[in-house]
């Protein structure tokens, strides 16, 4: 009896304390990388290395602009192009489609959603590289193919499966009668879906959205190998870029002997994750909002 | 009148439209892997490991890094179900009251977004502290560290369909806490965890930029938890990046090899989780 | 001399408060019935006897219940023991996710029996009293989720009869079985009670006449009257006692 007692007494704290461990790690990971970080804040101000365009490290010099530019027009081009054809297409599979078609393209999505994101960055350079550069020469765009709009591309791709399989489940649980209240006034079956069902579903597929452009924001590998790695700010969709991730992936680990070169690094790392916080907030009080 | 129904029309076919560019985009995917890949794959390619000069074109396979993925992905997975496990369980009512429940989910929640790569840059710094090298262990951590979120958060949502009176029934009988969880909860959840430790495996077998600086890279299959590792991404990453087309063709093929071990794995759990179900109480 | 002894038990869901004020004792050996309108807080009742209600969010308890003398919310009191000494049957019967050998060899297990030989016939006893092992006596490995739902709500009386309690409190045990399956756990109850402290919550009228020594009428929360089935069915004191017992509408 004893025993018992003794075991779920024990079982309790263990779980409770690896409960804690874990809740803290986002604070302790943002800690340390600010501690890391710190060094090179204290020589340059952070507004300068947020604004500025010099990249020479062998210089001292840690200008971000162009790497932030390169991961904002990269993720921003994917979600341009991820949702509407992701809301559409979700629309489609839980209203349209007819059952059997659903069955079949449900489990299909969600398969695909485990697809590794090499497997993306490969894809990008055998299909979406050629392609572009093919295009674009035939437009009178000299461009290597190597591009944000590559980039885009690829990183698009990979969260169609993510966002559609969150946002799917999120319309199919729209009750049946607020659609059955709006058809039985007359409503066409897309004025339906346009003002009662994506009305009640918003903050589950804002949810999904965000959900696919944390992954699309914090991919490295598939970005890294079609965006060209050039640091520069990129003034059109078909010059290369030098996204955060591929910076810090491409240089983290080798280049620790040149100084503040690795305190740069974690510093992206931070910006990093920082972003990547916020967004999480506020997904979170968009759905609890609509929660009410 | 009118204007209405063209205008569902008009959706209607963007709708269409938009499908098909979403099923064919990943078909495409599928396709383009299979046919790049299935040219350069050979039976040497997962039979031997990569000897010296294989990044030149000369012989040798990925089998280091394939044994060195499963490695991984193995250990990373069942890492994290030991520690999601005891999580997710703290997270019900009678463990902690729901308003920290909810802190917590937010917290994972915020984990689930981190970026890859933070945590290996986050696992490399911890190495350097400790002096450790690049390592299977430290690969295994990252991974863990990626994986948690999405294996805590997926058994959290089927512990939290578990029917109260379900509980209820053993503690009328006198059971402890942990033995409801661990001997009744559990087994009704059987199936949720299965796919939650495919969905973990999944994405911690693909992953690259976690285990970039922390688990290293080398020829060899690994004998210890100290030596550093091969892994499938890497591969792909390392070969793509070697400007010989015969060693690029061996990517496609690597990144066929880890496409196939990956789906292989989702289509066979959906196979057999009818199985676990066999006990569940609805 | 009194089994459970409850006094001025207040149970609210939040701001709903579900049970006001009830006293009640429960005599030793005897089948107490409780009655009353569907949502009246009769489940609650049960369920605050054995300490389940704490396990939801935002319920509060105030009150004692005393069990043997002892006060079953004294923070000092092994909850586990208690509730093995009190076994509940559900409204609705939940199997534990396991074969139908298992659900029964649960409680035993738990509480330290090992010995397989032993379990068997802890096993075959108890089925047998719940009077459902001629029917699953050539598969007791099969899940117990496939059983009938009047399988698994005598499958239930067997898991509860297993850990041997000293009270068992069923809520409507018969619910989900035709006449003669229910006839038959009737009785079974009715030979347990030299036994065991027996309380049981049901909707049927009949039965509560034919199974009670003792009632007690709760309608929205309150406890109306209780007292010795003659004073209750064939004199009631208080007018909506008399109405709910005649079938006369009580609102
Ligand atoms: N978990 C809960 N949260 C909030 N309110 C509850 C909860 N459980 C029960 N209630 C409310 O408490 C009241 C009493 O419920 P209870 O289940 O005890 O009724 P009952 O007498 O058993 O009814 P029935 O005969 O239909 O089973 C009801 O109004 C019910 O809505
Ligand atoms: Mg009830």
């Amino acid at each position: 009896m004893r025993v018992r007692k003794v075991i779920d007494g024990v079982s309790e704290k263990v779980m409770c304390s690896v409960t804690a461990a874990v809740s803290f790690l986002v604070v302790l990971i943002a800690a340390g990388l600010y501690l890391k970080a710190r060094p090179i804040m204290e020589i340059t101000p952070i507004k300068e290395l947020l604004t500025s365009s010099s990249w020479h490290p062998l210089k001292g010099e840690f200008g971000f602009y162009p790497f932030l530019m390169g991961t904002f027009w990269v993720t921003f081009l994917a979600m341009i192009f991820a949702i509407p054809i992701c809301l559409l297409c979700s629309i489609y599979i839980s209203e349209y489609a007819p059952r059997k078609m659903r069955d079949v393209i449900k489990p299909l999505i969600d398969l695909l959603a485990g697809i590794p994101s090499v497997v993306y960055g490969v894809f990008g350079v055998l299909a979406v590289v050629p392609l572009i550069r093919d295009t674009a020469h035939r437009i009178n765009i000299s461009t290597t193919g190597y591009s944000v709009l590559a980039g885009g591309i690829v990183l698009a791709i990979m969260v169609f499966p993510i966002i559609i399989s969150v946002s799917v489940e999120v319309i199919q649980s729209v009750p049946y009668e607020a659609r059955e209240s709006s058809l039985s006034l007359g409503a066409t079956q897309w004025q339906t879906v346009k003002k009662v069902v994506l009305k009640k579903a918003f903050p589950g597929i804002v949810a999904a959205i965000i959900l696919g452009f944390s992954r699309a924001f914090g991919e490295t590998m598939a970005v890294l190998m079609v965006v060209g790695n050039v640091p520069q700010v990129p003034h059109s969709i078909f010059e290369e870029a030098y996204p955060l991730t591929a910076l810090i992936a491409n240089n983290y680990g080798e280049m620790l002997s040149v100084p503040l070169y690795d305190s740069a690094l974690l510093l992206g790392a931070l910006i990093l994750l920082l972003i990547v916080l916020l967004f999480s907030m506020a997904a979170r009080l968009i759905l609890m909002r609509g929660g009410r | 009148m009118n204007l209405r129904h063209v205008e569902e029309r008009c959706f209607k076919v963007l709708m269409i439209a938009a499908t098909f560019i979403i099923l064919g985009s990943l078909f495409a995917v599928i396709g383009v892997i299979l046919v790049k890949g299935a040219g350069a794959l050979s039976l040497s390619m997962i039979t031997q490991t990569s000897k010296g000069g294989y990044y030149l074109g000369k012989e040798g396979g990925v089998l280091n890094a394939i044994v060195g993925s499963l490695y991984l992905a193995f250990g990373a997975t069942a890492t994290s179900l030991l520690v999601s496990l005891p999580i997710a369980f703290c997270l019900q009512r009678e463990y902690v009251k729901a308003r920290t429940a909810n802190v917590v989910r937010l917290s994972l929640d915020v984990l689930w977004g981190v970026p890859s790569i933070i945590y290996g840059v986050f696992g490399f710094t911890i190495m350097l502290l400790l002096g450790l090298r690049a390592s299977l262990l430290g690969g295994i951590v990252a991974l863990t560290l990626l994986e948690l979120p999405i294996m805590v958060r997926a058994i959290d949502e089927v512990l939290q369909m578990v029917p109260r009176e379900l509980k209820e029934a053993s503690y009328t009988l006198g059971a402890t806490r942990y033995e409801t969880m661990f001997k009744v909860v559990t087994r009704q959840i059987l199936p949720g965890i299965i796919s939650a430790i495919i969905l973990a495996f999944g994405r911690g077998i693909g992953d690259a930029a976690s285990i970039l600086f922390t688990a290293g890279y080398t020829d060899h299959i690994p004998s210890s938890l100290l030596d550093p590792v091969a892994s499938l991404p890497l591969a792909v990453f390392f070969q793509m990046g070697t400007p010989f087309p015969e060693v690029q063709e061996r990517a496609y093929a690597s990144a066929l090899i880890l496409l196939i071990i990956v789906l292989l794995l989702t289509v066979s759990s959906r196979l057999f989780s009818r199985r676990f179900a066999k006990f569940v109480i609805r | 001399m009194y089994h459970i002894t409850i006094k001025g038990l207040n149970v609210s869901y939040g701001n709903h408060h579900v049970l006001k004020n009830v006293s009640l004792e429960i005599p030793r050996n005897k089948i107490t019935v409780i009655i009353g309108p569907s949502g009246c807080g009769k489940t609650t009742l049960l369920k605050s006897l054995n300490r389940l209600l704490e396990l939801q969010e935002g319920v509060r308890i105030s009150g004692s219940v005393l069990v043997d003398d002892e006060s079953v919310y004294d923070p000092k009191v092994d909850v586990t023991e208690l509730r093995k000494k009190m076994g509940l049957l559900s409204q609705r019967p939940y199997p534990l996710p396991m074969s139908i050998f298992d659900n029964v060899a649960y409680g035993p297990r738990i509480h330290g029996t090992r010995k397989r030989k032993k379990l068997n016939e802890i096993v075959e006893k108890n089925l047998r009293a719940a009077g459902l092992w001629e029917e699953v006596k050539d598969r007791l490995k099969s899940p117990a989720a496939s059983l009938s739902i009047g399988q698994q709500q005598r499958l239930c009386l067997a898991r509860c009869l297993a850990v041997s309690p000293e009270i068992i409190l069923c809520d409507e045990p018969t619910s989900a079985l035709d006449p003669f399956s229910a006839q038959k756990i009737e009785e079974t109850l009715s030979e347990l009670k030299t036994d065991y402290t027996i309380v049981v919550v049901t909707h049927n009228l009949r039965r509560a006449r034919r199974l009670a020594d003792y009632v007690g009428f709760i309608f929205l929360g309150e406890l109306i009257e209780h007292g010795g089935k003659k004073d209750i069915f064939e004199n009631p004191k208080d007018e909506r006692t008399r109405r709910y017992i005649s079938g006369e509408s009580y609102l």
